[in-house]
């Protein structure tokens, strides 16, 4: 079996409202070998959103020990925790959150500002990136020139130029029509088996779960067996 | 540009801010520029009760005594009428034509028409503005009427001078003193063998203090004590006229650029407001902070930059137009009317600080938001 990309032992996230503590996960333990395709299901408020979050850095646990890709992510600060992000996480959104203002290019290039390449390396990373999901005619079209399926895969592209190992999809499909959300789903798939990306992803849509080698469901913040 | 209609308007507002703050800065700037042409060498002796009171004519061998003084001469006001009132704002002094163009330097005299003017006992010198305005040549006779030494007096241009400095006043007219006193002995001899003012010359600017105590001891107890004063002061004492003015003046330029930080700070947390979740977005891909201050200071300084830049520009033709509009009288109460230097800095300066001013409340709000809250504002 492959080493665990992802591990959390006795997770806790609860959030406080006045003088109200909302617990919205409770001591999950887990592990996600490298090289999985995992989906998170439930219902709304089941907090499998808040769950993808820790995993990706984003959001820290109030209990319990979370280690991903080797690195415990508890004790980093917020400036060690972002630079842990643009290393590791390529996070994919449910509305795509591209830049209006930048082309598709310049929206693929956008994380590699945070790498020492030069310009030219980087515009060629990223067009090599929109290539790769196919998006190589749209290089210099604004998002608003664009269709959902196709943003969407500007931002996977986005997600993945720099190359990171684990990739975090909040709803990946949750915008597109049911065409575009196979397309997606077929890219992510091919991350997956021919670029070895671990995948973990959020989603409400049982035909993308199906593409996933594995999928836990989770309500009221714990794992429920189905 | 995402938003160019707001842009813009933010910058021509900034602009138009900036402008009127250069202006007001150009206003109470001219207001001081007779405290910048005024020299560290000269003292200036007057009646002690004021202005409006004269001193004897027979002080200035008694002033020339005093050790350390190395010339004197003397103005008296004239106040006459040319053409009509409106047209008369502008200085008129009777002047001791012997030596008051040694004792100042800064009106410049071609010597044929200083020595012109000596010669004539109605002759007048007028500053370059000054003939500009009324279109006055060298040989051209000027009548005037008088309202304090009343009668119609005839003068005949001399002499043109121009001014050594910018801030040299060169809207000024001078007559011989003698040719006011001979008249006056025989109309109202009660106005004659007076002046209105002395300017002392000293031998040591440093020593100032101390001739001009001397001057003021040597006419105590008089029937016109004296009050003597560095030509600083005395011009500052006639700006401390207007002090409420100014004061009203330098309170409305901060109001200005207390407004355009407003109108910027708004402009600033609305763009942040809507890019809320774009900055959770990048803070997501792994920019920190500073890549964040970085562009909303950024932006915000790029901004302000802009309309400063045009705000100042605009200055120039905005100070042209306050000219034309204050007309004839602009000479007479602005003797100097540039845009400075130092103005633009400060309008450049102003703009800098009102950006970066207006982009702290966003560059904190964009830092301190959680990048799931700010996720939330998606859609």
């Amino acid at each position: 079996m492959a080493d665990p990309l992802i591990e959390l032992v006795d997770v806790s996230k609860s959030y406080r409202r006045d003088t109200l503590e909302i617990p919205v996960l409770q001591n999950i333990t887990m592990t996600v070998p490298e090289g999985e395709f995992l989906a998170l299901m439930g219902p709304s408020g089941s907090g499998k959103t808040t769950l993808l979050n820790l995993i990706a850095g984003i959001d820290r646990p109030t209990g319990g020990i979370l280690r991903v890709a080797g690195t415990e992510l508890g004790g980093l600060s917020e400036t060690e925790l972002a630079q842990w992000r643009s290393r590791t996480i390529g996070f994919i959104f449910q509305f795509y959150n591209l830049l209006p203002v930048l082309t598709a290019l310049e929206n693929v290039e956008l994380p590699l500002l945070l790498t020492p390449l030069s310009k030219h390396e980087r515009r060629e990373h990223a067009a090599v990136a929109l290539e790769l999901v196919g998006l190589a005619d749209r290089v210099h079209h604004y998002p608003k020139q664009l269709s959902g399926g196709q943003e969407q895969r500007v931002a996977i592209a986005r997600a993945i130029v720099t190359d990171p190992p684990l990739l975090v999809a909040d709803e990946p499909t949750g915008d597109l029509d049911r065409t575009s959300a196979q397309e997606i789903m077929n890219l992510l798939g091919r991350l997956n088996a021919e670029y070895g990306k671990t995948i973990v992803m959020v989603t409400h849509d049982p035909r993308a779960a199906e593409r996933a080698r594995k999928v836990i469901h989770l309500d009221k913040g714990a794992f429920v067996q189905m | 540009m995402r938003h160019p209609l707001r842009s813009i308007l933010t910058v021509l507002g900034i602009a138009v801010a900036i402008s009127a703050f250069g202006l007001i800065r150009t206003v109470i700037g001219a207001w001081y520029s007779g405290v910048e042409a005024s020299a560290p060498n000269r003292l200036i002796t007057r009646n002690a009760v004021s202005l409006g009171f004269t001193l004897p004519l027979a002080y200035r061998d008694a002033i020339r005594g005093i050790p350390g003084v190395a010339d004197v001469t003397y103005a008296h006001w004239f106040g006459g009428i040319y053409i009509d009132e409106k047209h008369s704002q502008f200085p008129q002094f009777a002047v001791d034509a012997t030596n008051f163009y040694d004792i100042y330097p800064e009106f410049r005299l071609p010597p044929e028409q200083k020595a012109a003017f000596k010669q004539q006992r109605n002759a007048m010198v007028v500053g370059r503005k000054l003939a500009e305005r009324f279109n006055w040549k060298l040989g051209d006779t000027v009548q005037m009427r008088g309202m304090i030494f009343p009668g119609e007096w005839e003068f005949v241009i001399r002499g043109i001078y121009t001014g050594a400095e910018k801030s040299t006043d060169e809207t000024q007219m001078h007559f011989h003193y003698q040719y006011l006193d001979e008249r006056l002995r025989q109309t109202t001899p009660f106005q004659a063998g007076v002046v209105g003012w002395y300017v002392v010359k000293v031998q040591d600017p440093k020593r100032g203090a101390e001739v001009a105590e001397a001057i003021d001891r040597r006419f105590k107890n008089s029937l016109a004590e004296t009050l003597t004063e560095t030509e600083r002061a005395f011009v500052l004492g006639f700006i401390s006229m207007s002090e409420t003015i100014l004061v009203a003046l330098r309170i409305i330029s901060m109001v200005i650029i207390g407004v355009i930080l407003l109108v910027l700070s708004n402009t600033m947390a609305m763009t942040a407001r809507e890019r809320l979740s774009e900055y959770a977005v990048l803070k997501t891909l792994g920019f920190g902070a500073r890549h964040l201050i970085f562009l909303i200071v950024g932006e915000s300084l790029l901004i302000a930059a802009t309309g400063g830049l045009l705000g100042i520009l605009i200055t120039y033709p905005a100070a042209d137009g306050f000219e034309r509009a204050m007309g004839d009288a602009m000479g007479a109460i602005f003797p100097a009317f540039d845009v400075a230097p130092s103005t633009q800095l400060i309008c450049a300066l102003m703009a800098m600080i009102v950006g970066l001013a207006a982009s702290l409340f966003p560059t904190w709000r964009a830092v301190q938001v959680r990048i799931v809250e700010g996720l939330r504002r998606v859609g």
